[in-house]
């Protein structure tokens, strides 16, 4: 029989453990948001279809059709289809999870899971939303017989990579939102802005070359750049220190949102 | 450092037997804390930026500034496998707070505790259960927020819709059922966790007595196959039929720890002399001195016999006049309210109180069974806006008795304990004609029949599906 113990500074030796042991809690968590989010609608699933190829619709129409931004040779709802999918997937995945701590206070306040579970469940959540929206791509791509190139191969790298920013950005804000609700209207915002300062409705080319560096300090645009040189291929330029930064920032958001979650972790009952 | 190296060494030769050891528990919660952190991030960073020094060192020197509560203070405890445990004392003495560092859903500020063997924590019936999903989808939820594994879900799935009794509404959201199914969902996944070590905290509050009756039977069974309970509740009648041991915690400390019967008389005894100090309200110059339990021959006591005569006498003192106040008692059972007095509805009101004084109540020939009872009392002034006085344990007694003297004969009687404690006199009439009154009044025992009350047999059927 194991051994529990339970003390001031290391109640969570075993966490890693208990994660594993709790891992069927992931994917009940998710299933739980995914089933109850459609619940009494109408159009169900299809909203998301409908939230992308709306938002599409608008970004060509206003960057593409009244901006008149260049496309690179490439059709602009493809164009902006391949940055949207990545920025919804890490601007969704950024709201639902720092809402989730709070958003299942009662779970917490009334029963032991490694907490990490919940913030991690939600941008699974967002994540099966992101390969759902990824099928309205696939259609795109056969409308207009854009064959991906070799480089599709690359993608899951860059899919790991968002996931790994939303997921990073999600234990920070949620950490953050149990203490300081604050963050409840930062995130909105943060999520409008962001919009803008991606290049999800125009290339990362636009960008005049000496701000380039600058601009690259956003991760999204490292990511959003892999994501169309993967799928549109050599017509998109992608800018090599913008992902490396993307990279390490990625990393860098995971370890120190891990710390920072597991910092605070313990005390998130007493303060939520 | 050295005391702990002995405490751990002591710990190891315990080991076979124990399950939980509790050393030098304490909680702290800094109240000031969390005051300013409402005030949310603009607080921190205003008085970061307005005065970076002092804000610096007000976060060093955090204790001089902030009222610290100690939830827990100093807390050590043995319990061993197989014991059943239930821990009492008033809101606020640490109860819930020991649970929850038990449960790891919050970490202590020192001490340790070592628990041996599976351990699942019911806090809370139905925690995580959602509205929208459906019961089906909600037993797998909770089940495995309660830790259990999809594979052991769909394992006991049968067993735990047949313990809840809602086959038919399975697949209807929850948000559709009543309380009642509700609960009984909820219970029936938790009672199917299968645990070395049980935490409950008064989640018998819930649900109808039938089934909380069927819950306390699920514990007894669970205790009874050698494993370990610890057992929070209010009900001081629940805690003495399931538990063989008893802690009675106060202000965070463990007052006392012995076999559940002496515990619980202690505690019924300490309440009853308690109240004096604790009831002022300054706004009214208003103090209850003390209340005090009689018998029809003035005699003070907590024991009554049921058909007694309960006198409660509140004595007072009004430094102001108050006038025309309302007084309201209530006899409150394990089950919730039994009877009240209320001068709202009588209109009895006295025309004023002043000085010091004594109101008394009469409760004529109380129709209780025997179990375990609070008294209640309310003070309002003129209007019943202006509230004086509301204190809900302001007297305890016990109604202690043999039924038989009462007629009655049942099988059943032990549940007596559990039922609902009024008895209104009720009279059978049987096919054959006889006819058979019942009242908790005494009786020759040489006279006639009584049955037992209408829920006996539903607790039989109860027993036989465990």
């Amino acid at each position: 029989m194991t051994e529990l113990v339970i003390e001031a500074g290391r109640t969570e030796r075993e966490y890693w453990r208990d994660l594993w042991r709790y891992r069927e809690l992931f994917y009940f968590l998710a299933w739980r948001d995914l089933l109850v989010r459609y619940k009494q609608t109408f159009v169900g699933v299809g909203w998301s279809l409908i939230r992308p190829m709306l938002t599409m619709l608008v970004l060509t129409i206003v960057f593409g059709k009244l901006g008149k931004m260049p496309s690179g040779g490439m059709p602009y709802p493809l164009l902006v289809l391949c940055g949207m999918l990545p920025w919804q997937f890490f601007s969704g995945a950024m709201s639902e999870s720092g809402n989730s701590l709070v958003s299942n206070s009662n779970l917490i306040s009334k029963v032991y899971f490694p907490r990490l579970v919940i913030t991690t469940s939600s941008v699974i959540t967002s994540f099966v939303d992101f390969l759902i929206s990824g099928l309205f791509l696939v259609v795109l791509m056969f409308w207009y017989h854009s064959k991906p190139p070799a480089g599709v191969l690359l993608l899951p790298f860059f899919v790991l990579l968002v996931f790994g920013a939303a997921l990073g950005v999600g234990m920070w804000i949620s950490a953050l939102m149990v203490e300081y609700r604050d963050f409840r209207f930062i995130v909105p915002f943060l999520v409008q802005f962001g919009l803008y300062v991606s290049p999800v409705g125009f290339q990362t080319s636009i960008v005049p070359e000496r701000f380039r560096l600058l601009y690259a300090l956003n991760p999204m645009v490292g990511i959003i750049d892999g994501f169309r040189w993967c799928l549109l291929g050599p017509r998109s330029s992608v800018y090599l220190p913008g992902v490396a930064i993307a990279l390490i920032e990625v990393i860098l958001l995971i370890a120190s949102g891990l710390w920072y979650f597991r910092k605070t972790e313990r005390t998130f009952a007493d303060v939520i | 450092m050295l005391s702990d190296a002995l405490n751990t060494t002591n710990v190891k030769s315990d080991m076979s037997n124990s399950a939980i050891t509790i050393e030098n528990l304490s909680k702290r919660y800094t109240i000031g804390h969390q005051r300013a952190k409402g005030d949310g991030i603009r607080h921190a960073f205003e008085s970061a930026i307005r005065s970076p020094i002092s804000w610096f060192r007000s976060r060093r020197q955090k204790k001089l500034e902030q009222v610290d509560f100690w939830a827990l203070n100093d807390l050590s405890l043995q319990i061993s496998q197989g014991e059943v445990i239930g821990i009492i004392g008033r809101n606020g003495a640490g109860k819930s707070t020991l649970l929850k560092i038990l449960s790891r859903i919050t970490v202590p500020t020192t001490g340790v505790v070592r628990i041996n063997g599976r351990i699942a924590s019911l806090l809370e019936v139905g925690t995580g259960f959602h509205q929208e999903l459906t019961g089906r989808e909600n037993i797998f939820l909770n089940g495995a927020i309660l830790g259990m594994s999809r594979a052991e879900i769909t394992r006991k799935f049968d067993e735990i819709v047949e313990f809840s009794e809602i086959e038919e509404f399975i697949d209807t959201p929850v948000k559709r059922y009543s309380s009642g199914m509700y609960v009984r969902l909820a219970f029936a996944v938790a009672a199917h966790l299968e645990p070395e070590i049980l935490i409950v905290d008064e989640v018998l509050a819930v649900g109808d007595s039938s089934f909380q009756k069927k819950c306390l039977g699920k514990m007894g069974s669970f205790a009874q196959s050698g494993r370990t309970v610890l057992f929070v509740s209010h009900n001081m009648e629940a805690v003495r039929t399931l538990c063989n041991r008893c802690i009675w915690l106060k202000d965070g400390r463990l007052h006392q720890d012995g076999s559940a019967d002496d515990v619980i008389d202690d505690y019924f005894n300490s309440i009853s002399n308690e109240v004096s100090g604790h009831c002022v309200n300054p706004d009214y110059g208003f103090t209850l001195e003390k209340v005090v339990l009689r018998n029809s021959w003035g005699e003070e006591v907590n024991q009554f016999r049921p058909g007694d005569d309960l006198v409660v006498e509140v004595s007072y003192d009004a430094q102001k006049r108050i006038g025309r106040p309302i007084l309201a008692i209530g006899v409150i059972g394990p089950n919730g309210s039994c009877f009240t007095s209320n001068m709202l509805l009588d209109g009895n009101r006295p025309e004023f109180v002043e000085g010091t004084g004594q109101i008394k109540c009469t409760f004529k020939s109380i129709p209780l069974l025997p179990q375990s009872y609070t008294v209640k009392l309310v003070i309002r002034a003129e209007t019943i806006t202006d509230l004086i006085i509301s204190y809900r344990d302001v007297a305890l007694f016990n109604v202690v008795g043999d039924l038989a003297d009462y007629g009655y004969k049942g099988e059943f009687l032990t549940w007596a304990s559990r039922s609902t404690p009024v008895v209104v006199p009720y009279e059978w009439c049987l096919p054959d004609g006889t006819t058979t009154s019942v009242a908790l009044i005494r009786q020759d025992s040489s006279k006639d029949t009584a049955t037992s009350t209408s829920e006996m047999p539903q607790a039989l059927a109860m027993h036989e599906t465990e």
